[in-house]
């Protein structure tokens, strides 16, 4: 079973993934996004060193509910901002947060999830992958910015994959 | 039927607002990267919304329920992140200004786009299973 799916959870979301473009569940479509989704990772598995680990599934639940409970609450503030407020009174300025999680595919995440809720955007990462760089759009308090990161999506994604 | 098709045309008129107001964000703020902002968030609501009312119309009003609308948003929300990075990396890179206003790294190194000689060999990202 290992030596035929290397990438198991790889191998589900390329036949899930093929049963919705072809957005029909008939016996054809899913015997082709099964085949599909072990002859993909068999050839690409000298890209895909690693196999990520995920070690609460249900917590990956979890996150998506509150990343995009954050996006709709965040992005009407944003709208605000936008709307009422003039580009150049917006105090942006970087963060520097410092990194607990230490697997590329939590960093990944996490810096996906920054770029996706309002107000954050994630430039650039500190050579060593430690630190992450910030920009945010308004904030007058960069420690509270940092902290909330840490505390709502970081300390998540840390019981997800590490 | 009503209240589904008031659901969805509201949905769609949420949808425009929020896309509306990415793009003005674009064009209205005074630098790159607070106009970054605007274009990954619409993306997010804005298309989300759009998508959900797609969904119910085809499965409340045609009658045929469609789910590949669910692709859509998982590769918008794989992509725009990238998409985002890059610009901002790129910025970084080609803007002196925009360097003397980075804040300290917190470690020994600088940031990777600035610092990039050896940033694979100095990376402490772990790899869960190494190569066989």
């Amino acid at each position: 079973m290992a030596r035929l799916f290397p990438q198991p959870i790889l191998s589900i979301v390329i036949a899930l993934v093929w049963v919705l473009l072809v957005n029909d569940i008939s016996a054809g479509a899913v015997a082709l996004g099964i085949l599909l989704g072990w002859g993909i990772p068999k050839l690409t598995s000298r890209y895909w060193p690693d196999k990520p680990r995920i070690r609460r599934p249900f917590a990956v639940l979890e996150y998506f509910g509150i990343v995009l409970k954050d996006i709709a609450v965040s992005n009407v503030q944003v709208a605000y901002w936008v709307l009422f407020r003039r580009g150049d009174t917006l105090r942006s300025q970087y963060v520097t947060v410092p990194l607990d999680l230490t697997t590329a595919e939590a960093i990944t995440a996490l810096a996906g999830t920054i770029t996706l809720t309002p107000g954050t955007v994630s430039a650039d990462l500190s050579a060593d992958g430690r630190s992450l760089l910030v920009h945010c759009l308004e904030t007058t308090d960069p420690a509270a910015t940092v902290a909330q990161i840490k505390e709502r999506y970081e300390r998540r994604l840390k019981e997800i994959f590490e | 039927m009503v209240i589904v098709e008031v659901v969805i045309s509201l949905l769609v008129l949420v949808g425009s607002f929020f896309l509306f107001v990415g793009s003005l964000g674009l064009a209205k703020l005074p630098d790159l990267m607070r106009r970054l902002h605007g274009p990954t968030k619409a993306t997010t609501l804005g298309i989300g919304s759009m998508l959900i009312a797609s969904m119910l119309y085809f499965w409340a009003v045609e009658g045929n329920p469609s789910i590949h609308e669910l692709l859509i948003t998982l590769f918008l929300f794989l992509t725009a992140p990238v998409t985002a990075q890059m610009i901002a990396k790129a910025h970084i890179l080609r803007e002196t200004r925009e360097r003397k206003a980075l804040p300290d790294t917190g470690r020994s190194v600088g940031w990777a786009t600035l610092d990039p000689a050896e940033a694979d060999e100095r990376s402490e990202v772990t790899r869960t299973i190494s190569t066989p």
